[in-house]
C-alpha cells in the first residue's frame, strides 16, 4: 500500500520477475546478448539513483525481491509472468522453482503464474494440464518471440495455439499475458503485429489477453484492437520508466490508452527487475499530464488507483482491504 | 570528398520503422574510403533489433553506395547484432534477403516496406492537420487540400510520403486519406485524425526509446536523443 495526500492505493505488481542470466546459466552468446539488453533498458530509463551493478542484475534471488517489492516498493501483492528462453539458458531464464516456493511460502503476495509453447505440441498440453494442477494457474505469460530450434517464434492463432488456448479455458486459467513488446522477436514481416491476438480474442471471449508493453512499439495497432476486443487488456511493462525520462511521451501514452481502451483495462507493472515498483509508484502517483497537453483530460486519483491495483486485482480475484477500494456512494442512512 | 559524397548517399537511407536516416540515427560506426573501395560499419541500438529491418537497411546502405559512379567494392558489415555472422554473409555474396535467412523468410521485404511508408505517410498527414487544427479550430480536415497547407518542412515531409507511396500531390488533392488516396467520409474525420495520432506517437516514441538505447549502449554515440 502506498499513501500520500491523504489517499492509499492498493498495490498490484502484474509483472515481476526471477530470472537467473548469470554466466553458468548462458547456454551461449545469446544468453549474455538478452541480459545485456535488459540491462541497457535498465541504465537508459532508470533515475541515477535506482541503477544497479551489473552483477546483481544478472542474479537477485527471493530474499532481495520480497525486500524490493513488499519492503520498499509499496506492493500488496505480485504476478510471476516468466520468459523460458530456453534456446538461451540452461535452467531457463525465469526460475520456476524459486519462484514457485516463494509464491507457496507468500501466498497473499505473490501469484505464479507459468507458461507454455505451443511448438512443443501433444507432450506440452499434457505438462499444461499437470502445471495447472501442481501451480493451480490463473494466467500463463505467453512469450511468442520464443526460439525454438529452426523457429523464431510462433503466432497465438496457430492451431496448436489455439488448442492450448481451450486447455486454459477448461483448466480455468483465464488470463493471458502475451509477450508483443521490444527485445526479441520472430523474422516475419511485422513481428509486433497483433493481428493474432485480435483474432484469439475473439475465438476466446471468456479469456482475458493481456498484452504487455501495452503493444510497444507498435501501440498504434494495440488500441486498434483493444477498442474493438473488451477481453484485451494493456500491461504497462516497459512503459512505466518513461514516466522518468520521457514523461511528455508516457502523458501520450497513458492519454492514447484511456481513449482507446478506458480506465479499466489498464494494469500497472514494473517489470521488476528491469525496474523496482518503488520510484515508479511514486513518480505516478504524482504525475499530472503537463499543462500544456490539453488533447487529453487530466489524470483522477480513481484512475491512478485502478491503474496501480483494483484492476489487476479484479482480473486475479484479489482480496482488496476494506477502505482500499474505490469510495462507494454513502449508503442511505437507515 | 568521395568520403562525403558517400555519407551523403547513406543520407537516403531510412528506418523504415522509425522513418528518420540511419545517419541522423547514429546508426553508421564507421566509414572508409580507400580509392574505390567503401567500407561501412552499422550498428543498432540492441542485440535483437529486427533482424528483416537490419538487413533491410544493410543493404539498402549498400545499395546506394553501390550506385555511386566511383565505388567498386562495396562492404557493408552489421555489428554487434544476434544475426551478425548470418546478414554479413548474405550482403558479402549478395544474396538477397531470402538467401540470407533461407526458409526463415516467408516474404520478401517490399510487403514491410509498404506498411511503415504508410505508418510514415499517416503520421505525416496528422502533423499537418493537428498544426492547422491549432492555427484555426474552425478548420474542417475533411475540406483541407494540399494548397492550404503552409510551406515549410512539414508539407515537404508530407509531400515525399505521398510520393513514395505513388498517391497524388496534386495542390487539389484531399490532405486526410487513406493508405490509397482515398478521403475518408466527414463523419469518419475525427476517428481517423485521432488514429492518426496514434501512429504518429507510436513512431516518435520509438524513435526516441532507439536513440536513448543507441547511447546507453555506444556511450560514444553523438548525443542527438
Amino acid at each position: 500500500m502506498y499513501t500520500k495526500d491523504g489517499e492509499s492505493y492498493f498495490i498490484v505488481d502484474a509483472h515481476i520477475a526471477l530470472w537467473d542470466a548469470r554466466p553458468a546459466n548462458q547456454l551461449n552468446i545469446h544468453g549474455k546478448q538478452f541480459i545485456d539488453c535488459f540491462y541497457d533498458y535498465h541504465r537508459n530509463l532508470s533515475p541515477e539513483s535506482e541503477l544497479w551493478p551489473y552483477e546483481d542484475y544478472l542474479y537477485y534471488g527471493g530474499e532481495r525481491l520480497m525486500k524490493d517489492l513488499f519492503e520498499d516498493g509499496y506492493v500488496d501483492h505480485a504476478i510471476f509472468q516468466p520468459a523460458r528462453l530456453g534456446a538461451f539458458y540452461k535452467t531457463g531464464f525465469g526460475q520456476t522453482e524459486e519462484a514457485f516456493d516463494l509464491a507457496r511460502r507468500h501466498p497473499d503476495k505473490l501469484t505464479y503464474n507459468h507458461c507454455w509453447d505451443p511448438r512443443f505440441e501433444q507432450a506440452g498440453l499434457d505438462q499444461l494440464r499437470r502445471d495447472a494442477e501442481r501451480f493451480g494457474l490463473k494466467g500463463v505469460k505467453l512469450y511468442t518471440a520464443e526460439w525454438q530450434g529452426r523457429s523464431r517464434g510462433y503466432k497465438l492463432d496457430d492451431p496448436w495455439s489455439y488448442r492450448y488456448l481451450e486447455a486454459c479455458q477448461e483448466l480455468g486459467i483465464r488470463n493471458i499475458h502475451v509477450h508483443k513488446g521490444p527485445t526479441i522477436r520472430p523474422l516475419d514481416r511485422d513481428a509486433f503485429d497483433v493481428a493474432d491476438v485480435d483474432h484469439a480474442a475473439t475465438d476466446f471471449p471468456e479469456l482475458n489477453f493481456v498484452v504487455e508493453h501495452c503493444g510497444l512499439p507498435r501501440l498504434e495497432d494495440f488500441c486498434w484492437i483493444a477498442t474493438q476486443e473488451p477481453n484485451v487488456h494493456a500491461g504497462l511493462a516497459v512503459a512505466m520508466p518513461f514516466i522518468h525520462t520521457r514523461p511528455r511521451y508516457f502523458a501520450q501514452i497513458i492519454g492514447e490508452l484511456r481513449y482507446w481502451l478506458g480506465e479499466d483495462r489498464i494494469q500497472f507493472s514494473s517489470d521488476y527487475a528491469l525496474w523496482t515498483p518503488r520510484w515508479l509508484i511514486e513518480r505516478f502517483v504524482d504525475f499530472q499530464l503537463p499543462s500544456d497537453m490539453t488533447e487529453y483530460p487530466p489524470i483522477t486519483v480513481a484512475q491512478k488507483k485502478k491503474v496501480l491495483g483494483l484492476n489487476a486485482a479484479a482480473m486475479y480475484g484479489i482480496e482488496v482491504p476494506a477502505g482500499l477500494g474505490l469510495a462507494e456512494p454513502d449508503p442511505v442512512a437507515v | 570528398m568521395r568520403e562525403r559524397q558517400a555519407w551523403r548517399a547513406l543520407d537516403a537511407v531510412l528506418d523504415p520503422e522509425l522513418d528518420e536516416p540511419i545517419t541522423d540515427l547514429d546508426f553508421v560506426r564507421s566509414l572508409e574510403v580507400e580509392g574505390t573501395r567503401v567500407t561501412v560499419h552499422l550498428r543498432l541500438p540492441t542485440a535483437f533489433c529486427s533482424p528483416n529491418f537490419a538487413y533491410l537497411m544493410a543493404s539498402d546502405a549498400k545499395d546506394v553506395l553501390s550506385a555511386l559512379p566511383w565505388t567498386g567494392e562495396v562492404v557493408v558489415c552489421l555489428d554487434d547484432h544476434h544475426d551478425s555472422d548470418l546478414i554479413n554473409r548474405g550482403l558479402a555474396a549478395d544474396a538477397g534477403y531470402r538467401g540470407t535467412f533461407g526458409d526463415e523468410a516467408e516474404e520478401s521485404l517490399e510487403e514491410l516496406r509498404l506498411t511503415f511508408r504508410r505508418k510514415a505517410h499517416t503520421a505525416a498527414m496528422e502533423r499537418s492537420l493537428t498544426s492547422l487544427l491549432r492555427q484555426d479550430p474552425e478548420l474542417k480536415p475533411h475540406r483541407t487540400v494540399l494548397a492550404d497547407l503552409p510551406a515549410g518542412q512539414a508539407t515537404d515531409a508530407l509531400l515525399r510520403r505521398r510520393e513514395a507511396l505513388g498517391l497524388s500531390t496534386d495542390p487539389a488533392s484531399k490532405v486526410l486519406v487513406d493508405d490509397h488516396g482515398n478521403p475518408y467520409p466527414a463523419e469518419e474525420t475525427p476517428v481517423r485524425l485521432r488514429f492518426a495520432r496514434s501512429v504518429r506517437i507510436s513512431i516518435e516514441g520509438n524513435a526516441h526509446f532507439c536513440r536513448g538505447l543507441l547511447k546507453t549502449r555506444y556511450p560514444e554515440a553523438k548525443a542527438n536523443a
